[in-house]
């Protein structure tokens, strides 16, 4: 580090150039800091701005409503069979046991705003309730149901609380139910385990990341699939076998420069191509993982070149030598060398795949699919479309929802790169 | 259907594997073998399974088109007399019938014909299919398995395979190079039948609105491209703005000053930038740069438009600064010591040094970073999609919303795609002259690149 100038003066009186000079040193090496500074403050800035606005989504607000399951009210039977149950109009049920918890709620649209501060789901979640323990019916219950996605924001801060009614997602009589709630303890916030499992909604407090999830593993399943074999069999021509001739040279040309190929040109040629010509059924993980195979191939014959780069000729010779064929010799001797940097390799290739946007939205998995995909052949979303769609929509409550959406991206990542690393470290050997 | 015949093929040549290597293993006992048992158990398998997947392949790509042609010749004289839309639309509903979905009766005289044609061909087709597929694999069974003995090379021809595997494999980035560039040309030829091409790259009025019924006039929209290429460059230039001084400086820090621990910390941590997804970026770029940017141009008295080319570019800025600090560290760590030591003995400053020996040594290697990181920051697509404009806006000031190619195509592909349309067709010209223009640079850059870092070898 001790280089140049800078540090050699000794005990001599300085010129005035070499104040200078001296200066002029001190101030480049803040500029290069200040650089890396700046650098790693954005990361910081971003890294912050997701985590802040998205750990609350893990925590849902419930409230507590008093039920009356009273036959007359659901208009059945005092020993109902189920279907009777199932005929039940429970947001009716719903509606009319609010106006007798509050009585003091005359106006119409007063008792709208009432109901309007409870998730949508709440019918359905009476009715799984009724349905699963008939005997509820005649007795009355205490039950906690989600919030709505409005008052949940107020609650947490994420939604403004002091500016005019107008501009405020819930009114000022809202306001005071949601603080006498909490003064009362009929409030509470849980974990948000429907964010894991359920698909998207239209409502933010019930949407959730399952259906994407599944749709990303699968897509990545299918990329792993053809990329990874494709790609260590390429790299293995290119490397062991291609002769140096014009074929390998165009082929050798053509890696390198798909490598720099904007994504959403690969999404193109999924739709030109694949939709298209062939047929494909549209937004599904096959057709997906198909398009981003394409684009992750690049990576893995890189990296998987460089990794047999690295196993040295005496294991080739040795091999050859007693009497194995070229394919023995790859299989038995090069390839378990080059394993760990090929892993490492493949792994980062399906990480930048598992973040691809633009071309999934190319091939149409943009659509909204309630259901969770259970198979390659059916419309599904992914991770980051799902993020994309949230961030697109222009309610509230989906804010949250996108950065919890993007700090589970990020964790996937964080694990997939840890591997990587980990397996290089363990397994790389040096010549 | 298929998957079942996919499964019975696997299953014929897994019992091929086997029937293959036992009566190798049998042969050892009496004599010396030329090939390994397993090798001649994989040759069958091979055997077995490559010609009957092939032809399961072709089968399944070129049935609806074979039956579909046949169910039209089979139609009345009346049929051909239909206009181009009501033949597709009619052969539309021949397929819903034989799929049996009821709807729209339209009320053809021939189409119920027609659909039970279609069916009991589809179903022929599905019985030829399995048998003309099971006789393959199975006969490839018989006359693979009945070649196995001692002196048989069963090692050669699978090695031949192998070769052949990954011969294809290699090849495919050359298929997918020609298949991007074939089909972007494709529908592009499409575009220009309906959008002459020297208005497309000259126009200066970009609005892809097509009418919605045939006489709402010729309002077949404006296709003039420069719009949306300036925008994407004034976008890509406050990008570079960013991360070109940002980058370099770091690359400068991280190769001649920063010790090998605090390196070893903060380079990983920069290159973090690279892993995120750039969604994540939109988002940020659209939820807290755009409106930082807003609030601070407003306290300064300038109008800033919520979705302003300075936000996005700023963002995009950010997400390059790895790949240029990362390209420039590796071409300034290149430059040869010798020169380094050459300087100092010179009496000059590390600064000095740097400024006057390294940067001119390393000038084409941080150029091509630089194209690279251009390269980069015009292909993007989600930034821009997220926090950009979507108007086509001809403007150099970076305070105005402006859009670009990739946010038109995200726009023209989103929705409803028709290829006989303009608005959608649009998308491919964009990628046609997207995916050269990337192309150029990164040759470019990678040559440039390339030729320096043969200087000092």
């Amino acid at each position: 580090m001790n280089r140049g100038f800078s540090r050699t003066t000794g005990g001599k009186p300085l010129s005035s150039l070499n104040i200078r000079r001296q200066r002029a040193e001190r101030r480049f090496r803040r500029i290069g800091l200040f650089g890396v500074g700046l650098a790693l403050a954005s990361v910081l800035f971003l890294l912050g701005t997701i985590f802040s606005s998205g750990y609350s989504a893990f925590w849902r607000l419930h409230f507590a409503v008093d039920i009356d399951f009273d036959p007359v009210l659901m208009n059945v039977s005092s020993d109902p069979s189920l279907e009777e149950l199932r005929d039940v109009n429970y947001l009716s049920l719903f509606r009319k046991n609010l106006e007798r918890s509050y009585p003091e709620v005359k106006d119409r649209s007063e008792r709208r705003k009432l109901a309007q501060m409870f998730s949508e789901s709440v019918p359905d979640v009476l009715e799984s309730l009724v349905i699963s323990n008939p005997s509820l019916v005649g007795s009355k219950q205490r039950i906690w149901v989600l919030s709505s996605s409005s008052a949940e924001m107020i609650y947490k801060g994420a939604a403004p609380r002091d500016i005019e009614e107008k501009r405020r997602v819930l009114t000022d009589q809202q306001l005071t139910w949601l603080d006498q709630w909490h003064g009362e303890n009929l409030t509470r916030t849980r974990f948000n385990f429907r964010f894991f499992t359920s698909g998207p909604s239209r409502s933010p407090e019930l949407a959730g990341l399952g259906g994407a999830i599944v749709g990303s593993a699968l897509t990545l399943l299918v990329t792993l699939l053809i990329s990874f074999p494709m790609g260590v069999a390429a790299a293995i021509y290119l490397e062991e076998y291609a002769p140096k001739n014009r074929v390998s040279e165009i082929i050798e040309v053509n890696i390198n420069n798909l490598a720099a190929v904007p994504s959403i040109i690969f999404g193109l040629l999924g739709l030109a191509v694949l939709l298209n010509v062939f047929g494909l059924p549209r937004g599904t993980p096959l057709v997906g993982g198909i398009v981003l195979s394409l684009m992750t191939l690049p990576t893995i014959i890189i990296a998987s070149r460089a990794a047999l780069k690295a196993v040295p000729p005496s294991i080739r010779d040795g091999a050859l030598a007693m009497g194995a064929s070229p394919m023995q010799t790859i299989f038995h001797h090069v390839l378990p060398l080059a394993m760990p940097g090929i892993l490492t390799g493949s792994i980062i290739g399906l990480a930048q795949a598992l973040g691809e946007t633009a071309p999934l939205l190319m091939i149409g998995m943009f659509a909204f699919v309630a259901d969770t995909p259970s198979g390659i052949l059916d419309q599904a979303s992914s991770l980051p479309v799902q993020i994309y769609l949230w961030a697109e929509s222009s309610e509230r409550g989906y804010v949250e929802l996108t950065a919890a959406a993007i700090m589970i991206i990020l964790v996937f990542l964080v694990f997939m790169n840890l591997l990587a690393v980990f397996l290089r470290k363990k397994f790389e050997r040096r010549w | 259907m298929t998957i079942y015949l996919l499964a019975a093929i696997l299953l014929v040549s897994l019992s091929g594997f086997y029937i293959g290597k036992n009566r190798a293993s049998a042969l050892v006992v009496g004599a010396r073998i030329q090939s390994l048992p397993q090798y001649h158990g994989l040759r069958i398998a091979l055997w077995c399974g490559l010609p009957a997947l092939f032809l399961l392949g072709l089968w399944v790509v070129l049935e609806p088109f074979v039956i579909q042609s046949l169910v039209r010749n089979s139609l009345p004289p009346e049929f051909f007399n239909l206009s181009g839309d009501e033949a597709i639309l009619a052969m539309m509903e021949i397929s819903n019938l034989a799929q049996g979905i009821v709807g729209t009766q339209s009320g053809l005289p021939y189409a119920e014909q027609a659909a039970s044609l279609l069916i009991s061909m589809n179903q022929l087709s599905d019985y030829a299919m399995i048998v003309v597929v099971s006789v393959v694999s199975l006969s490839a069974l018989v006359v693979a398995q009945s070649k196995v003995t001692a002196d048989f090379p069963a090692l050669e021809s699978v090695e031949k395979a192998f070769n052949v595997f990954i011969f294809l494999s290699s090849a495919v980035a050359v298929l997918t190079t020609v298949a991007i560039v074939l089909s972007l040309l494709f529908e592009s030829f499409k575009f220009f039948e309906q959008v002459p091409l020297h208005e497309f790259l000259f126009g200066l009025k970009w609005n892809p609105q097509i009418a919605i019924r045939a006489d709402q006039g010729a309002s077949t929209g404006a296709f003039g491209a420069v719009p949306v290429f300036s925008g994407t460059l004034l976008i890509a230039f406050v990008a570079i703005l960013v991360a070109g001084p940002i980058g370099l400086a770091s690359a400068v820090y991280f190769a001649e000053y920063a010790n090998p621990r605090v390196r070893d910390v903060a380079k990983p941590t920069l290159e973090l930038l690279a892993g995120i997804p750039t969604v994540v970026y939109g988002f940020f770029a659209a939820l807290t740069v755009a409106p930082l940017v807003r609030e601070l141009g407003l306290s300064l008295g300038l109008a800033v438009e919520a979705r302003s080319a300075l936000a996005a570019g700023i963002v995009m800025g950010i997400m390059i600064i790895p790949f240029i600090s990362s390209l420039a560290d590796d071409v300034i760590t290149a430059v040869p010591q010798s020169l380094r030591e050459g300087s100092y003995a010179m009496g000059a400053t590390q600064s000095e040094t740097i400024k006057y020996v390294i940067f001119p040594a390393a000038l084409p290697g941080i150029v091509g970073a630089f194209l690279l990181a251009i390269s980069r920051a015009i292909g993007e697509t989600m930034i821009v999609a997220m926090a950009a404009g979507l108007n086509a806006n001809l403007t150099a000031n970076p305070l105005e919303n402006v859009t670009t190619v990739t946010v038109q195509i995200v726009v023209a592909l989103i929705g409803d795609q028709e290829f006989d349309d303009p608005k959608t067709l649009s998308a491919f010209a964009l990628g046609l002259i997207l995916f050269f223009m990337t192309l150029i640079l990164n040759v470019f850059a990678l040559m440039i690149v390339k030729r320096y870092r043969e200087q000092y070898e």
